[in-house]
């Protein structure tokens, strides 16, 4: 590993992130305070309690997911995207450093900003509703998985996108509705057997289950399958990633 | 040390979709000097440049940089060469300064503020280290492309159409940027398709088309050899016709009788068989009185011309 290279590009990324600080941060707090507003103080007001928590705490967990999802996605997949749409990419494709150093200084720097984001999140959360956190580790543990996970899967899309629209359909169209019907704002149970079983195939599902967990202990499904699916999806993904560097997809001609 | 910086070894590239864009490529380029690639637009010349700088996957063949081969070994070969794209890249909102700055670490190399101000102000930028890339011309990008190669301290600079889009006077400020680089041993490839810069510049040429290297030669003995040479000789008193004795020069009348034109090989000066005595002599002997004479050599560009005609 050459760290000098891995370390300037985790760095640059990190610096054309910092270029924007004000929107980087205003938007996760504002997003966060309007879902409190609307779902937890407008109509949580009207829903006393889900398995034993208030509403407004019951959707912390998956607030935060959602942000943590969107984030990933959007920040890897815009920064590997762009140089390869000015063409900059030239210099990094030239470089003495191979392919998965790439990804560690993408990858790294985008899964770091959607951490950060997540935690501003959690911490104006607190503003609007009190929570507790009963295994904080695996909180920690999840909240990284899932930024990894979801910066790979930008990553994939980055690479894979010829346009910018193709780079907004994605999120627009997968992530957003699998995080609307992952169990964000209700818990599985609420809904009628047949879209409980339909539900599941969503992997959504398991990031807010277990991560509702580690807050919580209430799950819809068990921690140790949540874990094991998200574990499942960074193999996937790593899988893809070293299939697009093997062929050289959409990167080298 | 071997005398060959970069050796490329049988060397085919076909696209994806079918078009075969080098075939059969054999190309030494040797320590320390400026080799100039020459070729019409869509010869190859950049496609070439792409495999030995890891950007293309070779279809065949292979490519040696200082000894080590581009792929198997690409940290080595690859941390030995510099490459400035032919097209203008930047990220628009960076500064001068962090972009350098940036090249120089992401080829793994510690911090060196000393070096990076040598870099700019060797190429006149070290005012605008401050500006962000979006306000600077075009030729300024263009050296900060140049800096950007440099910043890692290259031993190979690849200059894929330096010139191209940059006024004259900026031009010849680039020429000598890149012959202070050679004199301090940077081994310089460059791709044009103006001949003025090859003929200026490089020490060897290459000319380059259909994918195919149709010729490598060090660029005097390739003016040399396929240069002809004009003689032109002002007569006193125009002539009507060309007289009889003469006829057997192959000279031709111009302007309106009052000049001969003779044209000869250069290369054949070399054994003195250019006919020239013997056309003197048949001149003094017909009687006609010579005002001035006047000789030019044909330049690459007409070289080039012919070639790639020859060859098409």
């Amino acid at each position: 590993m050459k760290f000098e290279s891995v370390k300037t590009l985790y760095l640059a990324e990190m610096a054309r992130s910092l270029r924007t600080v004000l929107q980087s941060i205003v938007s996760p707090v504002l997003s966060t305070s309007l879902y409190f507003v609307v779902f937890g103080a407008a109509i949580g007001s009207r829903i006393s309690e889900v398995d034993g928590v208030s509403y407004g705490a019951f959707i912390v967990p998956g607030l935060i997911m959602l942000m943590l999802l969107t984030q990933s996605v959007s920040n890897a997949s815009f920064g590997i995207f762009f140089p390869r749409f000015s063409g900059t990419i030239y210099e990094v494709l030239s470089a003495p450093i191979s392919y998965w150093e790439v990804v560690v200084g993408y990858v790294g720097a985008a899964a770091s900003k959607s951490l950060i984001l997540g935690v501003i999140a959690l911490i104006t959360a607190r503003l609007f509703v009190p929570y507790s956190i009963e295994h904080p580790l695996m909180m920690v543990l999840f909240l990284l998985l899932t930024a990894v996970t979801f910066s790979l899967l930008g990553f994939i899309i980055g690479i894979w996108a010829e346009g910018f629209e193709r780079l907004q359909l994605v999120p627009l169209l997968v992530i957003t509705p699998l995080t609307f019907l992952g169990g964000t704002f209700y818990s599985i149970d609420m809904l009628p057997p047949f879209w409980q079983a339909v539900t599941l195939a969503n992997p959504v599902v398991y990031l807010v289950s277990g991560f509702r967990w580690s807050f919580y202990g209430i799950s819809d499904v068990s921690p140790l399958v949540s874990l094991a699916m998200i574990l499942l999806f960074l193999g996937a993904a790593i899988a893809l990633v070293a299939w697009i560097f093997r062929t050289g997809y959409r990167l080298k001609p | 040390m071997s005398e060959d910086v970069i050796r490329v070894e049988a060397l085919d590239k076909t696209f994806a979709g079918g078009f075969e864009a080098l075939r059969d490529i054999d190309l030494e380029i040797r320590r320390g000097e400026i080799f100039a690639l020459l070729g019409p637009n869509g010869a190859g010349k950049t496609t070439l440049i792409s495999v030995i700088c890891g950007l293309v996957n070779p279809s065949r063949g292979r490519v040696l940089v200082d000894g080590f081969d581009n792929v198997h070994q690409f940290r080595e070969a690859r941390a030995r060469i510099g490459l400035v794209p032919q097209e203008l890249t930047n990220d628009a909102f960076i500064k001068v300064w962090d972009s350098v700055s940036f090249s120089r670490g992401l080829f793994g190399k510690p911090k060196d503020p000393a070096h990076i101000e040598k870099v700019l102000r060797s190429l006149s930028l070290w005012e605008k280290r401050h500006n962000r890339m979006i306000t600077l011309s075009g030729g300024m990008k263009r050296r900060v492309l140049i800096a950007k190669a440099l910043a890692h301290e290259p031993e190979i600079l690849f200059l894929d159409e330096p010139t191209a889009g940059v006024d004259v006077a900026l031009r010849r400020d680039m020429w000598e940027v890149v012959r202070q680089l050679r004199d301090s041993g940077v081994t310089i490839i460059l791709t044009t398709h103006y001949i003025e810069e090859a003929e200026e510049m490089a020490d060897r040429i290459g000319v380059i088309r259909a994918g195919e290297l149709v010729l490598v030669e060090d660029k005097r003995a390739l003016m040399q050899k396929l240069g002809r040479k004009e003689l032109t000789i002002h007569l006193r008193d125009p002539l009507e016709a060309m007289p009889e004795r003469l006829s057997s020069h192959g000279l031709r009348l111009s302007d309106e009788g009052h000049a001969l034109v003779y044209t000869y090989d250069a290369e054949a000066g070399e054994d003195d068989g250019t006919g020239i005595a013997e056309l003197l002599a048949d001149l003094e002997a017909a009687g006609i009185a010579v005002k001035d004479l006047h000789t030019r050599q044909s330049s690459l560009e007409e070289i080039f011309v012919n070639l790639v005609k020859e060859t098409a």
